[in-house]
């Protein structure tokens, strides 16, 4: 089977500082893969790569190739709108739209050129049921959704990400601001959307990483040191450095 | 110290009170519905102040029309397009110099370009044009700082499912600034309204009601100059003054309370 991503050697730079060094990975289909390691490592920046975001940074440089689908993302024919359409993202601090609950699933399906409303409105439920909220905003539609709670908020915005029907999902720390009960809403979540979408989650906690995902890749100082089957990483770790961040000797 | 404090600060809310309190102790009384809606007879001495109420109205509106787009424009850009390089920084630099540039400035400078040299006459729209020049630094000003204070998570969020830097601005992060540029209108509109100086040189001084833009008009706070400088009625002047402020109380309220109102609802308060 073809990999859903393919990054070879891959080198990203803010101005002088040197972020991400020689990245080499292949992420597969319909799969969920855990990016793990400390802080200020580079995993953020990795997955910001991928969907092009990092292209806000005026100091951002990069060589190396990422590859979508065999296509080079950052060939200069490609179009931005397109590929952030099939690549979504999910921040680390839930971003809803100051608009209705509604809107806020309507809203990435407005701007890629849907205006049908009996169709929307389809998607919207569809959607929302996808992110396994809308039996609890069914009936509140159109009240903001800045009323709702945080782990409503974080699947409200799975739920806008999957209207525009991406191929990959990309999730930045997604459980980091949310309580207990909320993150195992979110994992049972990402447990039912990994059979649809290729899934990578960056995550600070490592129960997790073993919970939710299939392959896991370790980072440090900008490199992966390993990366592989997510059992294997953990029971019996390669390299000496994974071995003591995964025991908690640091990080 | 606290007594201080709260002295001084009591005592700003008693100097408001006792000059509104003052102009509607003495307008309030001339103030019936001959007065709001009723023709001026001898240039005011008695009679109504109807079409200087139009005046006002119609002043102001020009100048916003003009002023709104014009600033919120000039905002987006500073706020979204321009990063920070030497043209803007001119532009910031410029905008708060026409902040504090004296109005009867503006004044001759309406009357000398668009009275005189665009030949629009002593007009609502010479008035208006001038009064736009005068509101607009503040609208930018106040929409920029509210555009610039949308949280960067918004903007992402609508990047990160492919919209464009357009579609990002005009539907997610202006919705979300609405309620700050409209303080930033009212503000503009406030300093509009109330201004003298800036078209005492512009607008004319016409008993009718303006109905083409190209009609001189005589917004209420020039009425107000003319009847007490050149002693045509005290009485008359307090009460045109209540009139003005009372407008202009009944505008900050509306608009606070449907600001608000909006507020509430997109942040689901």
């Amino acid at each position: 089977m073809p990999y859903r991503l393919e990054v070879e050697n891959l080198n990203v730079y803010f101005g002088e500082s040197h972020i991400l060094k020689d990245i080499n990975i292949n992420i597969n289909n319909n799969m969920v893969t855990s990016l793990i390691g400390p802080s200020g490592c580079g995993k953020s920046t990795f997955i910001r790569t991928l969907n092009r975001m990092n292209d806000t940074i005026p100091t951002f440089k990069k060589d190396g190739t990422v590859l979508l689908d065999g296509k080079d993302i950052y060939d200069p024919n490609v179009d931005v709108v397109d590929l952030r359409k099939k690549v979504g993202m999910v921040f680390q601090k839930p971003n809803p739209f100051p608009k209705s609950i509604f809107d806020n699933v309507a809203y990435g399906l407005g701007i890629h050129g849907v205006n049908d409303k009996d169709i929307i409105s389809k998607k919207v439920e569809e959607s929302l049921k996808a992110a396994a909220l809308w039996d609890e905003v069914k009936d509140k539609l159109e009240m903001s959704a800045m009323g709702l709670s945080g782990g409503q908020q974080q699947r409200l915005c799975i739920a806008r990400t999957i209207a525009v029907e991406p191929e990959v999902i990309l999730m930045d720390e997604p459980c980091s601001a949310l309580d207990p009960i909320s993150t195992t809403k979110i994992e049972d979540l990402i447990h039912k959307l990994k059979n649809d979408y290729t899934i990578i989650i960056v995550t600070h906690n490592m129960q997790q990483a073993t919970r939710v995902s299939k392959c896991t890749a370790f980072f440090l100082h900008g490199e992966i040191v390993e990366s592989g089957l997510t059992d294997k990483l953990f029971m019996e770790p390669v390299d000496k450095r994974t071995e003591d961040y995964i025991t908690g000797r640091f990080g | 110290m606290k007594t201080i404090f709260w002295g001084s600060g009591i005592f700003t809310v008693f100097l408001l009170i006792l000059v509104i309190g003052y102009i509607l102790v003495n307008g309030l009384p001339v103030i019936n519905f001959n007065f709001i809606f009723g023709q001026p007879i001898d240039n005011g001495a008695s009679g109504g102040i109807f079409p200087f109420i139009i005046s006002t109205f119609y002043v102001t509106f020009v100048a916003l029309l003009v002023a709104t787009p014009l600033g919120v424009g000039g905002a987006i850009y500073l706020a979204e397009y321009a990063g920070e390089n030497a043209l803007v920084k001119a532009i910031r630099f410029g905008s708060e110099i026409l902040a504090s540039i004296p109005s009867i400035v503006f004044g001759l400078f309406g009357f000398a370009f668009f009275v005189v040299y665009l030949d629009f006459g002593f007009s609502v729209l010479s008035g208006g044009l001038t009064l736009a020049l005068m509101a607009m630094p503040t609208i930018l000003r106040t929409a920029e700082v509210s555009i610039e204070s949308v949280p960067k998570s918004y903007s992402e969020g609508s990047m990160a499912l492919g919209a464009s830097k357009w579609q990002t601005i005009s539907q997610v992060i202006l919705p979300a600034a609405v309620p700050g540029i409209i303080t930033g209108v009212i503000l503009g509109m406030a300093r509009a309204v109330e201004e003298t100086a800036a078209i005492l040189y512009t607008v004319g001084a016409a008993i009718q009601a303006p109905v083409s833009i190209f009609d001189p008009a005589r917004p209420l706070p020039l009425h107000l100059y003319t009847l007490a400088t050149e002693g045509i009625s005290m009485p008359n002047a307090y009460g045109t003054a209540a009139v003005l402020v009372i407008l202009i109380l009944i505008i900050t309220i509306v608009t606070n309370a449907l600001v608000d109102r909006y507020t509430k609802k997109m942040m689901g308060r």
